[in-house]
């Protein structure tokens, strides 16, 4: 088993959800999030007062996939979310020792 | 009354029984004057003239005088001491529309501008302005302002707790408007005059220190000052008293409202010093949604304000309504234009702020000026505050957090000295009366005097009341209190409780 997080453009949100359900993903966690990397921020001017704004709004995806789906997920991620200019994001992928549902105490694959 | 309506009734039916009512009014009528024989009648002509004065906002008791300018005891027409109705209407909605202005208007209009954590304490500084100002303004407030005295101020007794203030006019100041509603519009003058000081002091001042700030500043600055522009014997009140020693203009308060609180603001400012982690944090607004709200309702509110300055729903007040808009509409524009020029970019801050600047600048130019007037009144608005607020801010480096400042004092000023300029006989038949051999020649050094008195009365007045209340009470919450916000240090709650 995989965790698979992607920072993404929240506009994205809709074509990601439908990349990953159609490979066979049936659950995400989201979280809205702030951050930057090489996009930075960008300026805001309020009458003679100049801000920086280093942390732009961006979306967290969750989803945990057995190993046989990894690259697919991956794959429908990179496709949905690209649009080819910075600050598309990132995506991080690590192992995932046990799994839990809580209803039935399944564990592992079956879990997810 | 009853037998009236009855008979009327009766004759609506038939032309016979209405004769027959006819002749019982006749009747009637002899009969209630008999109570009182000696008292003289006034003549036809009189009681059409005395009418008359009613749709051309004159002096109703003026037909009834004699040559001598006296009227015989006890002669009087129906409408030569009541109210007429439709100036009063007029005057009752510009009055709730000058409040408007202040609650929500100002509220929403700076509640947008400060951080979350300080929305509710601007929202309850001009609410706290507004209840605490009409508790003055009925005990004292009016009486120094509005009754007559001496040139710098009113009477502390005359009107003191609004007696003898009713529904009859107060012929110095209008002929037709009920003198308990001219002292409500004249109130909500007083309210947004201190509330807009808070822009200048938003974020950092105790709330206590405010109201007894405010309280003082009232006494010490604007009394005197209402009285000094539109007392009728006041000392700059060019239009209506004839003995005044400057002789300036100032239609809806450029000098008593907009300098006044622009000038005071800047130095309570200083005096407060910068906010925590003024020019090291970011300060943005935190809602310019609201922002844009508020100023939409400054705008509508300035119609009472400006327009409802004539004191009458007349011709004077039509020409007020039109040069507001057109000098506010040119200011929101030319603002925007000037920011997508020099930083590529009109942001709505930018249409806000050029929309109440062109408002402050036109307020005591707009019953005296025309359309051209009002149309260069609205370009010099829209670049003036805008080079104040953006370039001699940076340069000086005092935190005016809202420009309270930069918008209405150096706009207030403009306007005062415009006024000098624009104003032209025409639009107005009372600048005929004291001022025809200055307007268009010398007037605007008359207005420079104005300016001059006005700005040495709010930083003089202001600077020693700011340190007395500093050395009594002090004027900030503690920097680590400031820094959690004074929505919950100063009034134990928060503007949004969102998940």
């Amino acid at each position: 088993m995989k965790k698979i997080e992607a920072i993404i453009k929240p506009f994205k949100l809709e074509e990601v959800k439908s990349a990953l359900s159609e490979v066979g993903v049936e659950g995400m966690t989201v979280t809205e999030a702030k951050g930057f990397g090489r996009q930075k921020g960008h300026t805001e001017i309020y009458r003679g007062s100049e801000y920086t704004v280093d942390f732009l709004p961006k979306l967290k995806i969750d989803i945990v996939v057995g190993d046989e789906l990894v690259s697919a997920a991956v794959d429908a991620i990179i496709k949905s979310a690209r649009t080819g200019k910075i600050g598309d994001g990132k995506i991080f992928i690590m192992n995932v020792e046990e799994a839990v549902r809580i209803r039935t105490d399944e564990r592992g694959a079956k879990a997810v | 009354m009853k037998l009236k309506s009855l008979t009327a009734k009766f004759g609506a039916r038939s032309a016979a029984l209405g004769g027959l009512a006819a002749l019982l009014v006749t009747l009637a009528g002899p009969a209630g004057a008999a109570d009182a024989p000696k008292k003289p009648e006034p003549t036809l002509e009189q009681r059409i003239a005395s009418l008359e004065a009613y749709v051309t906002n004159g002096d109703p008791a003026a037909p009834l005088k004699d040559k001598d300018g006296k009227i015989a005891e006890g002669l009087a027409t129906p409408t030569s001491a009541t109210s007429g109705p439709g100036h009063n209407a007029w005057q009752m909605a510009c009055s709730a529309l000058v409040l408007f202005m202040t609650l929500p208007g100002l509220a929403l209009f700076y509640g947008g501008l400060v951080r979350k954590k300080n929305v509710l304490s601007v929202l309850a500084q001009c609410l706290g302005i507004a209840g605490l100002v009409t508790i003055l303004w009925w005990a004292c407030g009016y009486s120094i302002a509005f009754a007559g005295g001496n040139p710098f101020m009113g009477s502390w007794t005359k009107f003191a707790f609004l007696k003898g203030v009713d529904s009859a006019p107060n012929t110095d100041y209008s002929f037709w408007v009920s003198q308990n509603v001219f002292s409500m519009y004249q109130l909500m003058f007083a309210i947004i005059t201190p509330a807009l000081i808070v822009g200048a002091v938003a974020e950092r001042m105790k709330y206590s220190a405010i109201l007894v700030f405010i309280t003082l500043w009232m006494f010490v600055v604007y009394f005197p000052l209402a009285h000094m522009v539109w007392g009728i014997d006041g000392f700059m009140n060019g239009v209506w008293n004839a003995k005044a020693t400057i002789q300036a203009i100032d239609f809806a308060g450029g000098t008593v409202v907009h300098m006044s609180s622009g000038w005071s603001a800047l130095i309570l400012c200083l005096i407060l010093g910068p906010r925590v982690g003024f020019g090291k944090e970011q300060m943005p607004p935190h809602s310019m949604v609201l922002c844009m709200v508020g100023t939409g309702m400054l705008w509508v509110g300035w119609y009472g304000f400006n327009a409802g300055s004539a004191v009458a729903a007349d011709g004077i007040a039509a020409n007020a309504f039109m040069t507001t808009t057109l000098a506010t509409a040119v200011a929101c524009f030319t603002w925007a234009v000037a920011e997508w020029v020099m930083r590529g970019k009109p942001s709505v801050l930018g249409f806000c702020s050029g929309a109440v600047a062109g408002l402050v600048v036109i307020t005591p130019a707009c019953g005296f000026v025309n359309s051209t007037g009002a149309v260069i009144i609205g370009v010099a608005a829209g670049l003036i505050p805008f080079f104040a607020v953006t370039k001699l801010k940076g340069l000086i480096g005092y935190d005016d957090a809202l420009d309270t400042f930069g918008v209405h004092a150096v706009g207030g000023t403009l306007g005062a000295l415009l006024t000098g300029f624009l104003a032209v006989l025409d639009v107005n038949a009372n600048l005929s009366t004291n001022l025809k051999a200055v307007v268009g020649s010398s007037l605007w050094i008359e207005q420079v005097k104005a300016i001059g008195l006005t700005f040495v009365l709010a930083v003089v007045g202001t600077a020693i009341l700011a340190y007395i209340v500093k050395a009594v009470i002090g004027l900030r919450p503690a920097p680590d209190e400031e820094r959690q916000g004074l929505d919950i240090v100063d009034h134990g709650e928060e503007g949004y409780n969102l998940i």
